[in-house]
């Protein structure tokens, strides 16, 4: 599904990501752990390019997206992206927020973007939300309606960038009941998250990463329950 | 000795006359006496015409120097566009020639140097008007696009819209709200700073003013009724921009 070879990353003389090769198959729900600073953002970010690696390439769907001559706005359309802060657009209601991308870019015709929201606002609990505005929503059905928002494009890869770190406790529950369902139904999702839970009971495969490199993956009961690293065995202590 | 006779003779007379007489008498040459008062409405229209013409430069210029900043500034390192480099570097030129330099020279040059042998003053004025306007809206308009949220550039694009498509329909609505009370203030600004053009003899309300000064000798009236005359248009605009400024509010109620 997507492939990324020696995909390395800096800010200035900062070096983010090291020489990171990962392949990464259909159906696969990859979830990256690490603590803050260790680069798993920026990985994540990497595979849509909204940050452009410093070396590397990747290839996605059989394209190589990190070639210059690319569209890559053709690529992203196959590729959903949920937020930290959910950057819901908010002066468009929840409706146009949903329709916005698939009408623009000619992937359905306004009255199937309107019928499809529905549809995906229903999945979610939310239809009577459709015209409310984002300010008038709280944080969990903000994040609802952002990847509502996303699969409104019919991806089929799914990004999620810590999509709960932002949410009050009592709302992370709802956020990832939405994602364990998305991955019963077989989207291939790559999730960056502190929630350990989930990843242990949805993930099918752990990267964790340390200063900008893999340092260990595995399946969650293995990598849980016998860290190989000694670094991962204190981030485990610590958060667990 | 006549001479003498007449002026002890009339004396007395300016003595007796009462303060609010000879104060309506002055407001009279200033207003009415050969119907002066069209000499005050003929300014008024071309001060506003050369308000809209100037205002219409001065948008678009902005408007185009902001975008062409804004997608600079956003390109991603190591991937510049030469010809966008090169476009940025003369908006950069323009913006600080504009600003760096005070609008009354910058209408002398315009009015003696540049059009020195154009005879429509109040045109070379407002296109003089219209430049400097530009360098101002374009900063505003910049402003109010770099300061939004980075993420909803960032949405936008992640879900397949283009850079112009994402500006288009989240970036710009949003940044337009944000400099709403900047760019209000500019046109206030603008619209006062047509006054400047009399000096390369634009016909505007000032010029008119001096003219019938320059007929009466009695400067206080023309200039204050001039000073009315923008007094009321300005308080027009304010209403207007505080209406549409509650209007563009309607998302934000919670």
């Amino acid at each position: 599904m997507i492939e990324i070879k020696n995909l390395s990353k800096s800010f200035g003389d900062q070096l983010v990501l090291d020489n990171i090769s990962e392949h990464i198959y259909p159906g696969e729900k990859v979830v990256i752990i690490g603590s803050s600073g260790s680069g798993k953002s920026t990985f994540l970010r990497c595979m849509n390019l909204l940050e452009t690696p410093t070396k590397g390439s990747i290839i996605f769907d059989g394209s190589i997206i990190t070639d210059p001559k690319m569209n890559i706005d053709l690529l992203r359309r196959k590729m959903g992206m949920v937020f930290q802060n959910f950057n819901l657009f908010p002066n468009m209601t929840v409706r146009k927020n949903i329709t916005l991308a698939p009408v623009q870019t000619k992937l359905m015709c306004q009255e199937e973007a309107d019928a499809e929201a529905i549809r995906l606002l229903q999945r979610v609990g939310l239809e009577e939300k459709a015209d409310a505005y984002p300010a008038q929503l709280s944080g969990g059905q903000k994040q609802r309606i952002a990847i509502v928002r996303a699969l409104a494009m019919k991806p089929k890869l799914m990004l999620f960038d810590e999509p709960t770190s932002a949410l009050d406790p009592e709302m992370v529950g709802e956020v990832l009941e939405v994602m364990k369902q998305l991955a019963e139904e077989g989207m291939t999702m790559v999730v960056v998250t502190h929630e350990m839970g989930f990843a242990r009971e949805v993930g099918s495969r752990i990267l964790f990463m340390d200063e900008g490199h893999v340092v260990e993956q595995n399946a969650p009961e293995a990598l849980f329950a016998k860290p190989r690293s000694d670094r991962l065995r204190s981030f485990l202590e610590k958060i667990l | 000795m006549d001479f003498w006779d007449r002026l002890f003779a009339a004396l007395p007379a300016v003595e007796e006359r009462s303060f609010l007489e000879s104060f309506y008498g002055k407001f009279y040459r200033a207003w009415f006496e050969e119907d002066r008062w069209l000499s005050y409405l003929e300014g008024l229209s071309t001060t506003v015409k050369v308000t809209i013409f100037a205002l219409a430069i001065g948008v678009l210029l902005g408007v185009l120097v902001a975008m062409i900043r804004t997608a600079h500034d956003q390109q991603q390192i190591g991937k510049g566009n030469p010809l966008l480099c090169l476009l940025n570097g003369i908006c950069k030129l323009y913006v600080t020639v504009i600003r760096g330099t005070p609008m009354m020279v910058q209408l002398m040059i315009m009015g003696f140097v540049i059009f020195k042998s154009s005879r429509n003053f109040t045109m070379v004025g407002a296109l003089t008007l219209g430049i400097n306007s530009g360098a101002y809206v374009a900063e505003i308009i910049r402003g109010g696009l770099m300061s939004l949220d980075p993420g909803q550039m960032e949405a936008g694009r992640s879900l397949g819209l283009s850079y112009l498509d994402t500006m288009r329909f989240i970036v710009i609505p949003q940044a337009f709200k944000s400099i709403l009370p900047a760019l209000g203030n500019e046109f206030i600004v603008l619209l006062k700073d047509t006054s400047l053009i009399s000096i390369i003899a634009g016909r505007e309300m000032v010029y008119w003013a001096r003219a019938i000064i320059g007929k009466t000798y009695e400067p206080m009236f023309p200039y204050v009724i001039t000073a009315l005359i923008y007094l009321i248009m300005v308080l027009g605009l304010s209403w207007l921009q505080s209406k549409l400024e509650r209007r563009l509010r309607a998302s934000d109620r919670d």
